[in-house]
């Protein structure tokens, strides 16, 4: 309805801001290189475009504590989702009318306009068990459009448990986030596949995006690391250590078993999936000296594409184009960034010492998030901390400070969050930031978990 | 959009099973049926069923053993005694072990049973070995010493060198041996490079001992990375022990 479309005021690009925000960024990093000061803290984007959004408590439609239960939970995932998605300013609980809307007619737009709140956006409804069923209305509202505020109303049924209370969550917010975000889908429904350390094994594990329902894929009894899933959610391939030494193998998510894939000889490691879904990349020593290879979706055809003596390993392609890859090399000592075409030809080298790995390329093409370590040698200790370098110019900055050692960096498909992994000693556990560097919380607990992947959707 | 396409997904696996369950009950019977016989007047025999969640544990965990049973009096699960004739329990089984279920009922009885495997961690050695084997794995050692490298480097040093004449000049004179070259790293850096870099040592150690006359089809070559280590401390003399390529007896 054109109505509706006039109701979005708040709509922009979000690589427009995205990119306005790192000439800012990558301005202030410039800079910083000719001083002798090695970082500098960058504060979240400049408030002017995020949009002020509050989030209602959801009114309970009936008062059994099944559906007391099952609203707190909404209300807690709903809020975070929407507070975790780095395009909005969410409105304080403290700040926020008390009142809780279950219908439009309940609505009371003044109320939330108003000062303290002042919101420019409200998600609001009801919540109720009906039959084994939960049952959710969602609207969004904006607050300045007294004539047609509705930009949202949908509706939700899940047979009720905690588990669908928080798919119902995520489902209404990537809806918030879609519509008000510039049309980037939101995250609230990716997972996060992962190592987990169990009692001298390494399995692959799988949560959802925001830590919750973490629970085990591989029961392989062996070590097995470098999980990545493929675009369409369907195949997880990993390295893993059999008896003959590491292979590149492939569980398939729809049919919870292993599917075959060709075992060539020598150490396989890193798999690496095109956006496309149609080829891997992954590193192989079976021709005497760990190589990176490409061949189809089922491990046929393979071709190997770099041929210099010393470790290569961990490559990554460009998503915007698969035309290209970045990887690790150790041709020259220490292992670097590299860039390549996805010919063989073309190769750049990305950095210029220190010790530099795992390579993820953002969704847009433009950024390599990694883990560089740019002091490391013998006696002299060195900080690994994750950095992002625009590919077009090689300038980078650093996104994580003081907070142990820093590995892994995946990027979230919205191109917005990174995860990564962090630790010290033997302990590691899973964190998320926005890409900036803010935002930062863990995900996992234990002390036992590293290499995460960021699904695709 | 997210939900439309796991909504067809789900749409047309169930649409799927749908067919294939309407396929299976599509089937009319066209002659007509003979007399049935006269109903028995014994009591129908007992079922059972007995699973278990996961199949396979680590030692130490538990599993959920779940049964359910029809027409029986009496339940009795081994190692566990007489139990409810449906119900669940946990078990932490410390090796594998086949849960075995008895169900007795007027109508006679019957046996269910569920094997969970336990997996018990491996440690980073040569596999056990009996008496006679002993022996030649302490010749082996003493003979066949593992050699050790600079940091992010896998070149042979001149001490390496010396170690690897030996041990060729050993592996010459005993044709029948073949060798599990594993390539170790550091605990610093990062899990992938290091396996990378675990492999070009062991590799260099191969390529060492074949240069010095030992057969490459004698040689087997497998890298850790920073996986298993040899030592824990953070300090230059641990680091050092686990910079290395072993040897060991390949069976």
């Amino acid at each position: 309805m054109q109505m509706a479309r006039m109701l979005t005021p708040h709509t922009y690009a979000p690589s427009r801001t995205l990119r306005r925000f790192c000439v800012v960024v990558f301005a202030i990093s410039f800079g910083v290189q000719a001083h002798a000061q090695d970082w500098v803290h960058i504060e979240s984007s400049n408030g002017v475009d995020r949009i002020r959004i509050a989030a209602a408590g959801f009114k309970p439609l009936s008062s059994d504590p099944a559906t007391t239960g099952y609203k707190h939970l909404f209300d807690l995932t709903l809020y975070s989702d929407l507070n975790s998605a780095g395009i909005f300013d969410l409105v304080s609980q403290s700040l926020a009318p008390m009142s809780e809307p279950g219908t439009p007619a309940e609505m009371a737009v003044a109320q939330w306009s108003a000062a303290p709140a002042s919101a420019a956006m409200v998600a609001f409804g009801s919540l109720n068990v009906i039959g084994g069923n939960i049952v959710v209305d969602g609207w969004l509202y904006d607050t300045h459009n007294t004539v047609d505020p509705k930009v949202l109303g949908q509706q939700y049924s899940e047979p009720a448990s905690d588990e669908s209370t928080r798919h119902i969550a995520h489902e209404f917010a990537d809806e918030i986030i879609l519509r008000l975000g510039g049309g980037l889908p939101g995250i609230a429904e990716t997972h996060i596949f992962y190592v987990n350390e169990q009692g001298g094994n390494k399995e692959i594990w799988e949560m959802d995006y925001d830590g919750q329902e973490q629970h085990q894929i591989t029961r392989l009894g062996t070590i097995t690391l470098s999980p990545r899933i493929s675009p369409d959610g369907n195949r997880l391939a990993f390295a893993s250590l059999g008896h003959d030494g590491w292979n590149i193998r492939v569980f398939s998510m729809l049919l919870g078993r292993m599917v075959s894939f060709p075992a060539i000889g020598g150490t396989n490691l890193s798999p690496a999936w095109s956006s496309d879904g149609r080829q891997i990349a992954f590193s192989s020593s079976r021709s005497g000296d760990p190589e990176i290879y490409i061949g189809d979706e089922a491990g046929n055809n393979l071709r190997r594409i770099t041929a210099y003596v010393g470790p290569d390993v961990s490559p990554v392609w460009n998503p915007r184009t698969n035309s290209q890859l970045a990887w690790i090399s150790g041709r020259t000592g220490l292992p670097q960034l590299y860039i390549m075409d996805s010919d063989g030809t073309n190769v750049q080298r990305m950095t210029d010492g220190g010790y530099a790995t795992s390579p993820s390329w953002s969704p847009n093409g433009q950024f390599i998030a990694f883990a560089w370590d740019r002091k490391y040698g013998p006696g002299v200790p060195g900080g690994q901390d994750i950095y992002v370098m625009e590919v077009a110019t090689r300038k980078w900055i650093q996104l994580t400070h003081d907070t142990g050692r820093c590995d892994f960096p995946s990027w979230s498909p919205d191109g917005r969050h990174i995860v990564f992994e962090s630790g010290s000693g033997k302990s590691s556990d899973i964190w998320t930031m926005l890409a900036d560097g803010t935002g930062r919380h863990k995900l996992t607990t234990n002390g036992t978990g590293t290499m995460p992947n960021w699904s695709w959707r | 959009m997210n939900l439309t396409t796991r909504s067809f997904r789900t749409f047309t696996q169930l649409a799927a099973l749908a067919a294939i369950l309407g396929i299976a009950g599509c089937h009319h019977k066209t002659a007509a049926a003979p007399e049935p016989a006269p109903p028995q007047e014994t009591a129908a025999a007992p079922t059972a069923t007995l699973s278990a969640d996961p199949l396979a544990i680590d030692l130490g965990q538990s599993v959920v053993l779940n049964w359910r049973t029809e027409n029986a009096t009496a339940v009795t699960i081994d190692g566990i005694g007489s139990v409810n004739l449906n119900g669940t329990t946990n078990a932490s089984p410390s090796t594998s072990t086949n849960f075995h279920l008895t169900a007795t009922g007027p109508g006679g009885s019957t046996e269910a049973s569920v094997r969970v495997t336990v997996r018990i961690p491996e440690v980073p050695t040569a596999p056990t070995a009996g008496p006679a084997d002993q022996t030649d794995d302490t010749l082996f050692h003493q003979n066949v010493q593992d050699v050790f490298f600079d940091y992010d480097s896998s070149d042979i040093r001149p001490d390496a060198a010396t170690s690897i004449a030996a041990a060729a000049a050993f592996l010459t004179a005993h044709p029948s041996a073949k060798v599990l070259i594993g390539g170790y790293c550091d605990d610093r850096g990062s899990a992938e490079y290091n396996l990378a870099l675990g492999e070009t040592r062991a590799n260099a150690a191969k390529n060492a001992l074949v240069a010095a006359g030992v057969d490459a089809s004698r040689l087997r070559v497998i890298s850790y990375g920073k996986e298993k280590q040899f030592c824990t401390d953070e300090n230059d003399a641990c680091w050092q022990q686990n910079r290395r390529a072993q040897f060991s007896l390949d069976r």
